[in-house]
């Protein structure tokens, strides 16, 4: 009965908060809040509510790439967050929102991996980006990427002394080239609406989550949901997340 | 498979295996090659090839995950251990548990899945060669699969991958090419009203680049499906 | 009807057959914006205005009036569950398999139908993946001794042919009594089963092929 609700609202181009199609929740970025962590960032979106920590670990590099640091990115769907979260091994959905939170930040270059390698070949900066959920209420991607994202800006580098990290102590920031943001499209009723919350999630028939770098290159595209897209609305679709992603670029 | 520096995938316009920048790699189609699975098929670009199995619809149990009024649809997606240069370890990673979800939500919106209310049709893929585009190969087996196995289908699903190397556009990359491109774009669609049911990307495009690159996709994407079907006419030749 | 090479003609699923102002759209099946498409791969009949496509495999799927063969699966307390070959279980309720009164603190169920029993039994409802059968009628009994055989339920009207007759050839030229259950289940008793089994299985197989009668007659008659 809500469903049909909500669908009734979108076919006015309305929603149950009173929000436009195109608006997002009221956005609050907390930055550094996790001491222990070499960088950290709380997002809200409405009541979505998601904390990325960024640790540094020393380990050794990938075999092609013997002079660059490793990313590594992981998402945990705390059972803290949702009635339907359960204990266990990472579920087909977190799995792909790591995945995808990671080819963003992977794809568009955003950290300088080279400026990682402490011994080639042998010992290089890993960067783990952690995603915890706190509160689901939709739109995890993009509350995930945006709070990566802000935890990278605050990333420091270890200071690294005979052979072992010392905590606490840093050597500089982690350098960042690029700022990648991460709008998710939604397709509800063949129109397209953005930061969908859980109950809006679930009559949506597809949708497309795109990564847009600061100039404008598309580093990273995940389309879901169990209904088709038309060429046209991948088209919209990119077009919408590049002019949404300049916005929230402007809050980090 | 590995990253090489400063390795030049085009030359003259050719690509290191000898194709033009849209060209794709040999096909093979083959229909109802597992007897046991209600419908099967091999699925082969180049070297890359995919087995897909179907098994149902059948009896879904717990029954906690029937749902009441249509088919739930399983799938996973494994990669087997010698089809790789590297050895793949047995079990899932999380990089097919990702591609599972794709292929399963690629080929899901065809199926008249309210015909089998509290059943559940299992798709099976087994990954026994990788070169490349192997979710892409993946799902066409599905596909053919599908039909094989009896299950009603509103449409086919056609798919392929596309990306760019040094600059250039291309169509089916194959493994150096995927762990070295610039962009990479696996594409599936139905072929009648062309809804696009998977669409991935990584790497650095421009969004008129994207465009572009689609287009030829769909282009392409029609030697596929005229191959699906002759495939699935072969299957009852004489 | 075209001849290709022998095989009837072979419909794909997403295939347009034919436009809605022209025709009709038979089992098999669907319209969408005017056009008539097949949901199937299977074989193409046009009969008439009707377009239909036979599907070449699939499960069973139940209707009420369906005739099927089952096997008893269990006993419980007020029916049996029977395997019908299909993605769900059937029912047979105690009302709808016994006739007579039962004083179930004194009567055991399995005394009717037991755990391993055939039957040849009648669909009475299918909604939602419930499936109740009935054994009331005339027809319906359990099936003693035989071999049960396994089709593509979707070939079942081929095995029996037009007014029975490739049924009732396979039925005279091996001297066996046969049933055929509209959900892919055959059970034969007699003399050459096994003969009667290689022409059925071979049905199966070459369902798609025009000259299947005279095959199977050469086939009969060695």
């Amino acid at each position: 009965m809500r469903a049909s609700y909500i669908l009734k609202l979108i076919e006015k181009n309305e929603r149950i908060d009173g929000r436009r199609l195109d608006e997002f929740r009221p956005i609050s970025i907390e930055k550094d809040i996790i001491e222990k962590a070499e960088g950290s960032a709380r997002v809200k979106l409405g009541k979505t509510d998601v904390i990325a920590g960024i640790k540094m670990e020393i380990e050794t590099p990938f075999p092609d790439t013997p002079n660059e640091g490793v990313l590594k990115t992981n998402a945990e769907f705390a059972p803290i967050a949702h009635p339907e979260f359960v204990p266990g091994p990472p579920s087909e959905d977190a799995t792909e929102l790591a995945r995808v939170v990671d080819r963003g930040i992977r794809e568009s270059k955003s950290i300088d991996l080279e400026k990682l390698c402490l011994v080639e070949g042998e010992k290089v900066w890993g960067i783990f980006i952690d995603i915890h959920i706190i509160n689901h209420d939709g739109n995890l991607i993009d509350a995930s990427a945006l709070a990566s994202l802000a935890a990278l800006t605050t990333a420091k580098i270890p200071k690294y002394e005979d052979g072992k990290i010392v905590r606490g102590e840093y050597v500089g920031k982690l350098p960042l080239l690029h700022m990648p943001i991460n709008i998710t499209v939604y397709k509800i009723l063949g129109k397209y609406v953005l930061d969908l919350n859980r109950e809006e999630e679930d009559v949506a028939d597809a949708w497309l989550s795109i990564a847009v770098r600061e100039d404008g290159y598309v580093c990273s595209m995940q389309k879901g949901g169990n209904k088709g897209l038309s060429l046209k609305n991948v088209d919209d679709m990119i077009d919408l997340a590049a002019q949404k992603s300049k916005e929230l670029r402007k809050l980090l | 498979m590995a990253k090489i520096k400063d390795i030049e995938l085009i030359k003259d316009g050719k690509r290191l295996d000898g194709r033009e920048p849209l060209e794709l790699r040999e096909i093979e189609m083959k229909v109802g090659i597992i007897p046991n699975a209600n419908g099967s098929a091999m699925v082969r670009f180049g070297k890359t090839m995919a087995v897909a199995a179907v098994y149902g619809p059948r009896l879904l149990l717990p029954k906690h995950l029937q749902e009441s009024d249509r088919a739930i649809v399983q799938c996973r997606y494994n990669m087997a251990p010698f089809s790789s240069d590297e050895r793949v370890k047995p079990g899932p990673s999380r990089r097919e548990i990702e591609i599972s979800k794709v292929v399963r939500q690629a080929v899901e919106p065809v199926l008249f899945l309210e015909n089998y209310p509290k059943t559940t049709i299992d798709i099976f893929i087994e990954i026994i060669q990788a070169d490349g585009s192997t979710r892409v190969a993946s799902v066409n087996a599905a596909s053919l699969a599908l039909a094989d196995a009896g299950v009603p289908m509103r449409d086919l699903v056609v798919a392929l991958s596309g990306g760019k190397i040094d600059g250039t556009l291309i169509l089916d990359l194959n493994g150096i090419e995927d762990n070295n491109s610039e962009a990479d774009m696996p594409l599936a669609f139905t072929p009648n009203k062309k809804e696009i049911t998977l669409l991935q990307m990584d790497g650095e495009l421009k969004p008129e680049e994207i465009k572009r690159l689609m287009k030829e996709m769909f282009k392409a994407g029609e030697e596929i499906y005229k191959m699906q079907v002759k495939a699935l006419k072969d299957r009852y030749s004489v | 009807m075209m001849r290709e090479n022998g095989v009837r003609e072979i419909a794909y699923p997403g295939q347009i057959l034919g436009k809605k102002k022209d025709f009709l759209p038979g089992n098999g099946t669907f319209e969408d914006e005017g056009n008539i498409i097949s949901k199937h791969l299977g074989i193409l009949v046009r009969s008439g205005n009707y377009i239909s496509v036979i599907p070449l495999s699939g499960v069973y799927v139940p209707r009420p009036g369906d005739h099927v063969i089952g096997i008893v699966t269990a006993v419980e307390k007020v029916g049996w569950v029977v395997d019908i070959n299909s993605p769900w279980e059937a029912f047979l309720s105690l009302s709808e398999g016994v006739d007579e009164f039962i004083d179930l603190k004194r009567v055991l169920l399995n005394k009717y139908y037991d755990e391993g029993d055939v039957i040849y039994t009648q669909i009475l409802s299918a909604k939602r993946g419930d499936i109740q059968l009935t054994m009331k009628g005339p027809a319906f009994k359990k099936l003693r001794e035989g071999v049960l055989v396994k089709i593509t339920p979707s070939k079942v009207p081929r095995l029996i042919g037009k007014e029975g007759s490739m049924i009732n050839l396979i039925k005279e030229k091996t001297k066996t009594v046969i049933r055929v259950g509209q959900n892919g289940i055959v059970w034969i008793s007699g003399e050459k089963v096994d003969k009667a089994i290689m022409a059925i299985k071979r049905i199966d197989e070459k369902s798609h092929i025009y000259g299947l009668t005279e095959e199977i007659t050469r086939m009969l008659s060695d």
